[in-house]
């Protein structure tokens, strides 16, 4: 079993991003807006990835280093990162990332199975790959990353 | 939710609103003050309680609903005089709806017991003693029964289609119906009904139909109807849509009474009924020489009627009315009764001249009377102001969408100040325009969801009745400023503490009536309750004419608690005061009303969670007043903008006590890792707000700080470290749960004027959190 539907629905369009050299993506459906990065006001007793809550339009939201998330280290973030807002089930939650890339098809690009590579924080998160002119691109599932951060805090 | 769940909770709603309407009619009959439209009120209201009742079959609420409205009845034609007695009764049967209303609503079953002994007290000072069989019959409206009548003769099973006459069953209703007659004069014990039904024109409005209801009445027993059409104006004088025929029915006296309610169930506010007994003296010759007549030629007349019978096609009454006009009605001139023309109900509509033949009779004195009093209800009734209903969600997203309006207006004005154009340039002076429009699209969608106060001001006066029987105590509730408006969330949460506040004035404050009498005071006393608006906050005040508090016994029941030293020199309203201490209870007995050692500090607290204060002023021998200040709403806070390493967070203003600047002297270690600080001659533990936020600090130094004493709930006086203090500031409050998680030591954050957010402090959380552990510097990446 190599390919990996996407909830179904294929054709369905992808969000591509960039965190240090790796690229990732999420489905864009769950993509509210991207944002400019503003400073965030840190949260009591919160995991390290949390990055503190900011205000988008009077809404109190959570941000999320995605980066210190993968494993990947934690950003220093500059005035050239982003921030996604994304819906995560009836939450709205912003992902600290270094750069939006593209906008993909999964019509036109075979969703790959994650190799199995125990104990790396990262599997956890990411749903499959996607192979694109010589680049992987990992699919990242959103409902882990704000369910194990949950678990994790717990 | 299915449909019929709907239907439900919109009848408890209406139930809600008719039980407020009812209470309020009720208390101006008790204050004398009531109209006939007032009682009129008290009855619709009533009745339309039992109406949906009936229609959702709660068998106990119909049944109680059923006897609280025969008296009711009763006062409302002015059979039964409503005195104090009979109103006070009213009230509890008031209270005991509103039981059952609440039973049926929960699925419970309300007190038996109480309701069958508040149903016999109504049933005690209704005319006739028993509810079954009150109506006797009034001299004065047999008259009703001198109509010059056209006789329809109707027995048609409800169930069959409209054209369907059988006629052998009318022929039996014709024969029967003397028999009845002679029946109901041989035995005076079950005399016939009488009936009087004259429908508005708002019945037919609603879609009602007379004949439908002459039909049900039918099936009841064997009816004997006559058509009224003395009301009926000449043509040119008619009004298309108006109602001006009545109808009289007799029922044989076998058939229940609520039977004969139940057909007029869904009309009879749009009608003018009167259901009597037919008392042996009522039996008028005329028609039972009417009936004997009609029955005479027996088949003469049921042949003349069948054939219009059969092809008649049903027609509402303002149609046969229209069609009545066609003709000239016949001068009123008749005085001899004519001979009655026995037709089915349903060939009413065709054959005008055959209804027209009919001469009209005089009025009847009850139906003129009864048209009179419609005619000044409808005069009376002032319309009713137009409201929706709104879904509370979508409301509350508009004042969400209005917030970050508020916000977002802030911000854009701070930029563009900072672009350094000039104050008076045409940006600044468009600002200023959007800014007043901000301002007065907030205030207008806080406006939506402003409430009056009333809705918990008219649960009091049943619960002053209560509080008032079991302590033995006679007591008048005086409400002011129950209009006084206020956030819905806010309105929702004064029930109870006023709730308390009340029951304490009633059993602390007021004496027993003897007391009071020998302290040569009226043996009434009074409870007022007023609620007004005071600089942005809206302030309720229960007071009392009792004793006041006791300051000695409270004194030395402090003492006795150990809340106090006993050389403790404490002034008089130090004293007061301790009522608000936890576990503080002045009653010496344990009382179901008040007391149970939770007193007023769970008000105390209650308010105080809710932003707001409360404050006590007593005078010896006249009485004591509790004052209750609550924000306008809890969408924002009275805040303290205090600064913690780089962070800005806000304190409620509503826990702070004060806020000093620690000397070196004032604070000392106890322990490895806390602190306490001196303040005058008690010492109060200290928190260092970052540490216990996890914000880490590396030297902890309060002499370079500020420190706010605080009030917690979970130990007393704490003093909490911060280092600066930046202002007060009212702030709105957004949820930190919405998008993330419940955290300790923050109630929620806020947005600051530069768009940051900023958290506001949970007090007691805080100084858990800080007792788990004093000594956690938990990291947390600082960074931003």
């Amino acid at each position: 079993m190599t390919e990996l539907s996407l909830d179904g629905r294929d054709g369905s369009e992808l969000i591509s991003f960039r965190i240090g050299e790796q690229e990732f993506c999420v489905d864009i459906m769950a993509v509210r807006e991207i944002r400019g990065w503003t400073p965030a006001t840190p949260v009591p007793h919160s995991p390290r990835f949390v990055r503190g809550v900011i205000n988008l339009r009077g809404a109190v939201l959570p941000v999320v280093d995605l980066a210190d998330r993968l494993g990947l280290g934690t950003a220093v973030e500059t005035a050239r990162h982003v921030i996604i807002v994304v819906q995560i089930g009836s939450k709205v939650v912003g992902l600290l990332v270094d750069a939006v890339c593209d906008i993909l098809s999964t019509a036109d690009h075979v969703v790959q199975k994650t190799p199995d590579l125990a104990g790396d924080q990262m599997q956890s998160f990411v749903k499959g790959l996607i192979a694109l002119e010589g680049r992987m691109i990992s699919l990242i599932d959103l409902g882990l990353v704000l369910d194990a951060h949950q678990a994790e805090a717990a | 939710m299915d449909p019929m769940d709907a239907i439900r909770t919109t009848f408890f709603i209406e139930c809600d609103e008719l039980l407020a309407q009812l209470e309020e009619g009720l208390m101006a009959m008790e204050q004398g003050s009531a109209d006939a439209e007032t009682i009129n009120s008290v009855f619709r209201a009533v009745h339309s309680v039992k109406g949906g009742g009936g229609a959702f079959g709660l068998d106990p609420l119909v049944r109680f609903s059923h006897v609280f409205e025969t008296l009711l009845d009763q006062i409302r034609s002015s059979q039964v005089e409503p005195t104090e007695a009979v109103v006070a009764t009213l009230l509890r049967a008031a209270d005991m709806l509103a039981d059952h209303v609440a039973a049926a609503r929960d699925g419970g079953v309300a007190d038996e017991a109480r309701s069958e002994q508040i149903a016999a007290a109504i049933m005690s000072h209704t005319i006739g003693g028993a509810a079954a069989a009150e109506y006797e019959a009034q001299p004065d409206e047999i008259e009703g029964l001198d109509f010059k009548p056209q006789m329809i003769s109707l027995d048609l099973p409800a169930a069959e289609s409209s054209a369907d006459v059988d006629i052998s069953a009318l022929l039996a209703g014709v024969g029967v119906a003397p028999d009845v007659e002679a029946a109901a004069g041989a035995d005076g014990e079950t005399p016939d009904w009488i009936v009087s039904f004259a429908p508005h024109a708002t019945l037919y409005a609603k879609a009602n139909d007379s004949a439908l209801v002459l039909r049900e009445l039918s099936s009841l027993g064997d009816a004997v109807i006559t058509v009224n059409d003395e009301a009926l104006p000449t043509l040119d004088e008619m009004d298309p849509a108006g109602s001006y025929l009545g109808w009289t029915v007799r029922l044989p006296g076998t058939v229940h009474e609520e039977d004969i309610r139940e057909a007029f169930a869904f009309v009879d506010e749009d009608c003018d009924l009167e259901i009597t007994r037919d008392g042996p003296a009522s039996v008028g010759p005329d028609i039972a020489a009417l009936l004997l007549a009609a029955t005479e030629p027996p088949a003469a007349a049921p042949a003349a009627v069948a054939p219009e019978a059969a092809d008649a096609p049903e027609a509402p009454a303002d149609l046969l009315a229209s069609l009545l006009a066609a003709a000239p009605p016949e001068p009123v001139a008749a005085v001899e009764p004519e001979p009655a023309k026995v037709v089915s109900i349903m060939d009413l509509a065709p054959p005008v001249e055959a209804l027209t033949q009919a001469a009209p009779s005089a009025p009847s004195a009850s139906s003129a009377a009864a048209q009179s009093q419609a005619a000044a209800q409808a005069s009376a009734a002032p319309p009713p102001p137009q409201t929706i209903r709104v879904d509370l969600d979508r409301v509350d997203r508009l004042i969400n969408l209005v917030g970050e309006l508020v916000i977002n207006q802030a911000m854009l004005a701070q930029r563009v100040m900072e672009s350094g154009a000039g104050k008076a340039t045409d940006v600044n002076l468009a600002l200023t325009d959007l800014e007043l429009l901000t301002r007065g699209i907030q205030d207008s969608v806080m406006a939506i969801r402003a409430q009056p106060v009333k809705s918990v001001f008219q649960r009091m006066p049943r619960l002053v009745r209560e509080v008032g029987e079991a302590t033995h105590k006679r007591v008048r509730l005086v409400t002011e400023g129950e209009g006084t408006e206020v956030d819905k969330t806010v309105v929702e949460k004064l029930s109870d503490p006023i709730t308390h506040m009340i029951r304490n004035a009633i059993d602390h404050g007021l004496e027993t009536p003897a007391e009071r009498e020998a302290a040569g005071k009226p043996a009434e006393g009074t409870v007022r309750l007023t609620a007004a608006h005071r600089s942005g906050r809206i302030v309720i005040e229960v007071s009392d004419d009792g004793r006041g508090v006791d300051r000695a016994r409270v004194k030395a029941k402090a003492i006795e608690k150990g809340l106090i030293a006993p050389e403790a020199q404490m002034t008089d309203e130090e004293i007061d005061n301790l009522i608000f201490a936890p576990g503080f209870s002045t009653a010496a007995t344990v009382s179901d009303i008040s007391g149970r050692g939770v007193g007023m500090d769970v008000v105390k607290r209650s308010v105080q969670a809710l932003g707001g204060r409360i404050t006590i002023v007593s005078t010896p021998g006249q009485g004591s007043r509790f004052s209750l200040s609550l924000p306008l709403t809890l969408a924002v806070l009275d805040g303290m903008v205090v600064t913690v390493g780089d962070q800005t967070l806000v304190a409620p203003l509503t826990t702070i006590i004060e806020s000093l600047k620690p000397r070196q002297g004032d604070v000392r270690p106890l322990g490895p890792n806390n602190f306490v600080l001196k303040i005058r001659d008690a010492f109060v533990p200290l928190v260092d707000t970052g540490a216990a936020l996890g914000f880490g600090k590396s030297k902890f130094d309060p002499t370079e700080g500020v420190a706010l004493l605080v009030e917690s709930e979970v130990a007393g006086q704490v003093a909490l470290m911060v280092d600066h203090i930046q202002g007060q500031r009212q702030v709105v409050i957004k949820s930190l749960e919405t998008n993330y998680k419940p955290t300790d030591g923050v109630a929620a954050a806020t947005i600051l004027g530069d768009g940051r957010v900023a958290l506001i402090l949970d007090i007691d959380g805080l100084v858990t959190a800080h007792r788990k552990a004093p000594q956690r510097v938990e990291t947390l990446a600082l960074t931003g």
